[in-house]
This record gives structure tokens, C-alpha cells and sequence, in this order.
């Protein structure tokens, strides 16, 4: 891992040194109203949810698995947030229902992976082609006539600050933090790498391969629904239709991009976090550029291949044979 | 070839190595668990990248960047792990590579009558319609030498072509073999079952270390200097560690299954294993050995019988329960069932013991450090660290890797089905020692082989198999070759 990883982290230095170059104070960070503030703050706080959707993603793509349903279930756990305040329940409950929503929607991704065997790609467009409806169908609980909202708890997680620093940042650190020692602390992580690396050979070692792919989605669901609270904390309103579209992409280019292959067998923790700042670095270093934000897509395509172009192993021999025989 | 060297990262795998193959010669390339052998012939057929040095074939110098080109050069191979597309037929497994006709449009009559020919020179008679990964190991073997054998090529080049065929598939090949010799073509015949050697190859070349040990017609050298050319010493404690049978049938019952079967897998069977004591389970090609082995374990699910393990009823029996209960298993499939490629021989040989731990109780580094090494050192494991991807080690050595595992999980009783398939000499001898060991410390061994020497030398106990039954046992003083081959081919059926 140690040689691949420099790519990633390399893309990430430059990408910022030239948004430096353009516009000049970039690295600027000041306190405002007794919380930082400055660029690399902005791209730290607007990764959040990308970075954590993704570190659910690298855990599903380390099973050999994949979950496009991501976005959905975040409008979801949304549409349940707004749905709960009307209904009057008590703010912190309503953080752990929307974490058990998340759940919930993973738990049925696990069972049609694990319990039915159908094909991960498949098993997940169910969801994320129907969630939103359901996101809709939630809305409609209430009468759904006006999806917004006031939640001095939930917006305090999203955009409140503790100590200068913006709480999710902390409350990020804090999951990642969690999710590391789950997989990395127990046998978790050694199991999901070997059922993604090897199924058959798993289940005869004894690992109970189906439990553990479907955990994995769970898990998913769940770091979603994380994603999903900020997210809608943040807009203080529940918009199923449009709320987290794509994510379910930018959460796979970084996973990706930090070293994770689709093929599973690994899970890169710290790089799927460096993979999601890659992304938004570019999109922050775009705006503030002045180009047009259509740009926006075409320069993030570029940069994403060649940083897996510097990853693949067979650009990289061809790079090596044509410096070897030209020295030689 | 001359002057072949290959660096992997923290491996020379072959340093300046010279290699001469001649026109209507078989020649044998012989060597340790990673001395190269698999290498050399990968890097002659295109597979890998040389450093450095040169290949001649035919007098012009050649640089084959894939096997394809090596294909249309005259060169054909059968690899030592299989390399057929397990979810494709049989007859489309046959049908890739160079076709005539035009190309990309292939004729499915044809390929079908052509594969059907192909498999018939090999005595082999499947269902070409099948996937091949639902085949056994041997079948599937056979199945890529059909793909590599064909009248065009001027070299063909067999990496351990007869580790999981019997000694009638391997006759058969043997037959092929000279044929094609008296046509002229050079064969690179890679094995380490010495006798075979002997009877099929004209010259032989030793690789130790990555090196060229020496190069001397078959004739010349004897069996106890090619060994000690391979290995580097003199072997002496072989014969004493074959001999020795543990005294039968007085151990504690560990394992005893009633009439446990599968309809269309195995008729149902009764077998008792104890402990201290070895049973081999001898037959023919799909006889259903692996099947015997994978329905103890509960890999394959019984449909009926009862089996007991340490007097305890086994229920609903998985492999996961199996583990937990004591019992241990070696798939014969090392690359299908047994590894996980990417991950390092640590994680592969910790993880039996991880699952019996269960996930929250994590083995810390430390100690799974040391396990791996004392797994590494006890098999002998060809490798600069425990933290190597298994898939860059050499057949051999994954397969000791498989075997690792099992030991490590401390089974006190172990399923083994073909444990020593690729396993050098040196190593084999050593294993056979180890298992041996753990015998006498009151493990209870089932090991299925090919090889009925192997199991004539290291059984207590043998039962036969014959058309997926079970047809009898062989005990004590009677094991011999002999009573064996009577027994399987029907002339004898002593009932247990
Ligand atoms: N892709 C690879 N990456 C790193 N090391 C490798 C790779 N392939 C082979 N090696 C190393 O090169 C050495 C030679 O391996 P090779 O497969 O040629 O052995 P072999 O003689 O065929 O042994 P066996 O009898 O076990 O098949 C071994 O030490 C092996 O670990
Ligand atoms: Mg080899």
C-alpha cells in the first residue's frame, strides 16, 4: 500500500498548491463568530458526508461488493427526520431513529446480497431506484406541505462548532475513529477482506462469509444515515428527490482513488478519506478559479484518470520499460 | 535461453540461468518448492518479463510480450495453476486461443467435434456442454493439457502437469507425450514425482535458488544425486519416516459417521476415525474422495446419516461448526477453495484460528506474528517475510500455506485432501514426518490422495472408493499397492 499511496496524496498537494496559485489567500484561515473559517476549513467541512458515505462504500467494495443505494437512503433518513420533528418526537430520539432508518435500509440491501445471493449492482439499484419514492411516501405522513424545519440539536451537529472547530468535522473524526477500531481492532476487517478476496475459500476456513457481507451493508446504511442527518441539518428540509444524488458516485471514485479496487479483498480506510478531500478540493479550487462550473466535471474527470492511471500496475510498467530503454 | 534473470521485490527468482532444449527431447526441469522453475517457464512462453538475458528458438532471437505471441511462435503450455475460465464450457474453454477460419467467427459444430476429439486422445470422457470449474482438479487439468496439446506447436511446456492425476491419466499423458517426441517436438516436463522422471524424460536440468544447478542426460544421473542436486544435501531420514504403522484400531473413537451420503454426490458411508491414527482414502479418478472429505467436514451438506464427533452428535454439520468442533480441513483446490490471493500468508494461516476465536476476540499482532513464523519455519515456507501476497509464492509453497493453516487452527482431527499436490521432495518427506508427529500426539488424520504410494506409505487404514461408494477397507500388514489396485478394480470386495 505504502507506494501506492502516494499518488492520491500527491493529486491532494498539488491540487491545493494550485488552487493557491490562483487565488492568492487561499490557505487564509480566520475566526469568525468564534469558529474557523478559510478554504481548507470549507473543503474539510463540505466533504463530510461524501467522506463518510465512502467509508461505508469502501467497506461494502472491500466484500466484493457495491451499494448504489447510498443516495436514497440518505433522502430517506431525511424524509424520517422531517416526519419525526412534525410528529413532535423529542430531537435526540430522533437522531437514533434516523441512524435505525439507515440500518434498516441496509439490512434489507444484506439480505438481498447475502440471504438471496443476488448480485450486489442489482440488489442495490431496488433501493436506490425506489427510495426516493419512498422519501416521497414519508413526506406524504404528514400531509407534506411544508418539508422544512427548526432543530437547534440536529443543526448544532451539522453547522454549530465546539472550541472554533465546526462539530462535524469533530463528529466525523469521531466516526472514523469508531469505524477504524471495528475494523481494524477486531477480526472484522481480516474477514471482510477475505470474503471479498475469496468466498469459497472462506467459508472453508470457517469465516461465516454471508454474516459478514451482510454486515457490511449495514454498516453502509448506517454511515450513510450519518451522512444523511448533516446533510439534512444542514438544508433544515427534506427534499427526497434531488437531496445526496450522484453521492453513490463520488463515494466510489474515492474509494477508488485511494487505492480500493472493485474487485475487493481491501479496505483503505485513511485513503477513502483522502480520495473524498481529492474530490472536493477540486470542486472548491474550480469555483474559486471563476471558471464555469461546467468545467467543474471535465477537470475532476482528468485529474481522477491520471491519478488511477499512476495507480494501474501496467501504466506503470509501461512508464518504467520506456525510461529503462531509453537510459539503457 | 541464456543468461535468464528475474528479480521479484525481495526475491532473486532466477539468476542468470542457461537453458537448452532440443528437438524430439523430453526435458525434465526439476527443483525445490521456489526454485524457479514455474518462472523460467513463464518467462519463455511470454507470461512474465525478463530482466535481463536472451531466447532463441529456432536460432533467431525471440521476445514474446504475451502468451499468444508464444502460441503463434509454436510455444504451448499448460501452466501449473489452472488457467481455464471456470464459468465458461468446456468445449468454449477449448475453443480460445488461435482458431482457423476467419477470425473472431468461430463455427460451434466444429469447436464441439474438435474438443471432442481433443478429449478423447486424453481417454477423458466429460460433458463438454459443463462449466469447467465444476470439474475436480484433475479433470480440469486434463482439460487444459487438451487445450495445449496440438500437433502445430514445435515446444510444448508442462509446469507440473500430473500433481492431481492418477497413474492412468498420467500413463495416458505419458503415451501423448512420447508420441509427440517421435514427431520431433521439445517438451519442458516440470514435476517432482522422481519415478516420472525417470520414465518419460531424456534430460534433466536443476534449478536450486533461482540458479542452474547442472544439465545431464536422464541416464546418467542416479536418484540419490538428483536430490541432493535439488536440494542441496543428502536425504537420508525419507525410508524411516515412511515406515513405522502405528499399531490399529486402539486409539479413542474421534469421528464416526453412519451411513452419511449425498444422492448423486456419495452413496452413503460409514467410516470411524481415531485418534492416532491415519486413514487413507485410496480410488479412481472421481471415485469421490473429495467428496468423502468434503461431506465430514460439511462442506458438502449429507442428506442423510448421522455422524458423531467425540461422542457428540453433530447436528446440521458446516464447516464453520466442523472448526469449532475440532476438525480441520485442506481443500484439494488450492487456488479455488484454499487461499485468498491477496492477502498475506499471515492473514491466510491466521485465518482458521480467527474464526474460531470469533471476530471481537482479534489475535494480536504480535502473536499472529509469531504463529505465522512457526508455521513458516515448521513447513518450511519459501518466503523473505510472512507478509508476501500469497499468490506471488510458488505452487508449492501455497500449498504448504493451505496446509499451515489447518495445522494452525490445532485440530485434533484433520481432513486432508491431496495435501501434498506440488510439494518437492525435501518438503514432502518433512510433512509426512510432522503429520506423523501429531499422529502419535493423538490427532486423528483422513488424507486423500492420488498418489497410492503416498497412501500405501502413510495409511493405518485404508478405505476404497469405487463410482462414488464407498467398497471397502484395507487394514494393517495388507495395505500394499497391490490389495489396493485389487480391491478398486472389483476382483476383491472385502466388506468392512
Ligand atoms: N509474481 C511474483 N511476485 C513476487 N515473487 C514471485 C512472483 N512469482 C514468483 N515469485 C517468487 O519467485 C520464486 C520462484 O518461484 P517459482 O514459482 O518459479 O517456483 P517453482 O520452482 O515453480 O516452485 P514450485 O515447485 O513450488 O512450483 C519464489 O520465491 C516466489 O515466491
Ligand atoms: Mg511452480
Amino acid at each position: 500500500m505504502q507506494s501506492r499511496a502516494i499518488w492520491p496524496l500527491l493529486a491532494l498537494v498539488l491540487i491545493l498548491i494550485v488552487a493557491g496559485l490562483i487565488s492568492p489567500g487561499f490557505y487564509e484561515i480566520r475566526i469568525v463568530e468564534g469558529r474557523l473559517f478559510g478554504n481548507l476549513i470549507d473543503i474539510l467541512y463540505r466533504a463530510v458526508p461524501t467522506a463518510l458515505v465512502a467509508l461505508g462504500m469502501a467497506v461494502v467494495i472491500g466484500t466484493k461488493g457495491i451499494d448504489l443505494s447510498v443516495g436514497s437512503i440518505i433522502a430517506i433518513v431525511g424524509a424520517v427526520i422531517v416526519w419525526r420533528i412534525k410528529m413532535g418526537d423529542p430531537h435526540v430520539a430522533i437522531l437514533f431513529i434516523a441512524l435505525g432508518a439507515g440500518i434498516l435500509c441496509g439490512m434489507w440491501n444484506g439480505f438481498l446480497v447475502a440471504a438471496l445471493g443476488i448480485q450486489p449492482i442489482i440488489a442495490t439499484l431496488i433501493l436506490m431506484v425506489s427510495g426516493r419514492g419512498v422519501g416521497l411516501l414519508i413526506n406524504q405522513l404528514y400531509g407534506g406541505t411544508d418539508p422544512s424545519f427548526e432543530s437547534a440539536f440536529l443543526q448544532g451537529l451539522s453547522t454549530g462548532s465546539i472550541w472554533y472547530i465546526p462539530t462535524r468535522l469533530v463528529l466525523a473524526a469521531g466516526i472514523f475513529a469508531a469505524l477504524w477500531l471495528l475494523i481494524r481492532r477486531t477480526a472484522l476487517g481480516l474477514f471482510i477482506e477475505a470474503v471479498g478476496g475469496n468466498a469459497a475459500a472462506s467459508n472453508l476456513a470457517g469465516v461465516n462469509a454471508r454474516l459478514i457481507v451482510f454486515f457490511a451493508y449495514v454498516l453502509c446504511g448506517l454511515l450513510a444515515a450519518w451522512a444523511g442527518i448533516i446533510m439534512t441539518a444542514d438544508t433544515h428540509t427534506s427534499d427526497p428527490v434531488s437531496v445526496g444524488l450522484y453521492i453513490e458516485l463520488d463515494a466510489i471514485l474515492a474509494v477508488v482513488i485511494g487505492g480500493g479496487s472493485l474487485a475487493g479483498g481491501r479496505i483503505y480506510l485513511g485513503m477513502t478519506v483522502i480520495g473524498a478531500l481529492v474530490i472536493q478540493s477540486l470542486t472548491t479550487a474550480t469555483l474559486i478559479s471563476g471558471l464555469p462550473p461546467e468545467y467543474n466535471l471535465i477537470i475532476k474527470a482528468l485529474v481522477v484518470l491520471t491519478v488511477l492511471f499512476l495507480q494501474s500496475a501496467n501504466a506503470r510498467r509501461a512508464i518504467h520499460r520506456l525510461v529503462y530503454r531509453r537510459a539503457s | 535461453m541464456r543468461g535468464i534473470t528475474k528479480a521479484f521485490p525481495g526475491v532473486r527468482a532466477l539468476d542468470d540461468v542457461d537453458f537448452t532444449l532440443h528437438a524430439g527431447e523430453v526435458h525434465a526441469l526439476l527443483g525445490e518448492n521456489g526454485a524457479g522453475k514455474s518462472t523460467l517457464i513463464k518467462i519463455l512462453t511470454g507470461a512474465l518479463e525478463r530482466d535481463s538475458g536472451e531466447i532463441r528458438l529456432d536460432g533467431t532471437s525471440v521476445d514474446f510480450q504475451s502468451t499468444g505471441e508464444a502460441q503463434s511462435h509454436g510455444v504451448s503450455t499448460v501452466y501449473q495453476e489452472v488457467n481455464l475460465i471456470p464459468a465458461m464450457s468446456v468445449t468454449k474453454n477449448l475453443a480460445l486461443g488461435p482458431s482457423e477460419g476467419w477470425p473472431g467467427v468461430i463455427s460451434w459444430r466444429k469447436a464441439r467435434a474438435r474438443a471432442r476429439a481433443k478429449l478423447a486422445r486424453l481417454n477423458l470422457d466429460i460433458d463438454i456442454e459443463q462449466p469447467v470449474g465444476s470439474y475436480s482438479v484433475a479433470v480440469q487439468q486434463l482439460v487444459a493439457i487438451a487445450h495445449a496439446l496440438d500437433n502445430e506447436t514445435s515446444v510444448l511446456v508442462l509446469d507440473e502437469p500430473t500433481a492431481s492425476l492418477d497413474a492412468q491419466e498420467t500413463a495416458t499423458l505419458f503415451d501423448i507425450v512420447r508420441d509427440l517426441k517421435q514427431r520431433g517436438m521439445a517438451v519442458v516436463f516440470i514435476t517432482h514425482f522422481l519415478d516420472q522422471v525417470y520414465e518419460i524424460s531424456d534430460r534433466i536440468s536443476v534449478l536450486r535458488n533461482g540458479g542452474l544447478v547442472g544439465s545431464a542426460m536422464a541416464s546418467d544421473v542416479s536418484r540419490k544425486d538428483l536430490i541432493s542436486m535439488m536440494i542441496g544435501r543428502e536425504l537420508g531420514e525419507v525410508e524411516a519416516a515412511y515406515s513405522g504403522k502405528a499399531s490399529p484400531q486402539t486409539g479413542k473413537e474421534k469421528l464416526v459417521a453412519k451411513g452419511v451420503g449425498r444422492r448423486r454426490t456419495l452413496k452413503p458411508f460409514d467410516l470411524t476415525l481415531r485418534a492416532g491414527e491415519v486413514v487413507g482414502l485410496a480410488g479412481l479418478l472421481g471415485s469421490g474422495r473429495t467428496e468423502l472429505t468434503k461431506l465430514v467436514f460439511g462442506a458438502i451438506r449429507a442428506d442423510s446419516g448421522s455422524l458423531k464427533v467425540n461422542g457428540k452428535e453433530a447436528g446440521s454439520h458446516s464447516p464453520r461448526r466442523s472448526l469449532a468442533a475440532g476438525i480441520a480441513f485442506c481443500p484439494e483446490d488450492r487456488k479455488a477453495e484454499g487461499l485468498v490471493g491477496e492477502l498475506s500468508i499471515r492473514e491466510n494461516i491466521m485465518l482458521s484460528i480467527q474464526s474460531k476465536q470469533g471476530w471481537l476476540r482479534r489475535l494480536p499482532r504480535g502473536q499472529q506474528e509469531q504463529i505465522a513464523a512457526e508455521m513458516i519455519k515448521a513447513l518450511a515456507i519459501a518466503t523473505p517475510d510472512a507478509e508476501k501476497p500469497v499468490r506471488q509464492l510458488s505452487g508449492g509453497n501455497q500449498q504448504k500455506v493451505v496446509l499451515a493453516r489447518a495445522l494452525a487452527s490445532r485440530p485434533d482431527i484433520l481432513l486432508l485432501d491431496e495435501p501434498t499436490r506440488g510439494i518437492d521432495v525435501g518438503a514432502h518427506a518433512e510433512i509426512i514426518t510432522l503429520i506423523r508427529k501429531l499422529c502419535s500426539e493423538g490427532l486423528a488424520l483422513l488424507v486423500a490422495s492420488s498418489e497410492l504410494d503416498e497412501v500405501v506409505a502413510a495409511s493405518d487404514r485404508v478405505a476404497v472408493l469405487r463410482d462414488r461408494e464407498k467398497i471397502g477397507e484395507i487394514v494393517g500388514g495388507e495395505i500394499r499397492r497391490d490389495n489396493i489396485i485389487r480391491v478398486i478394480a472389483g476382483d476383491d470386495d472385502r466388506q468392512h
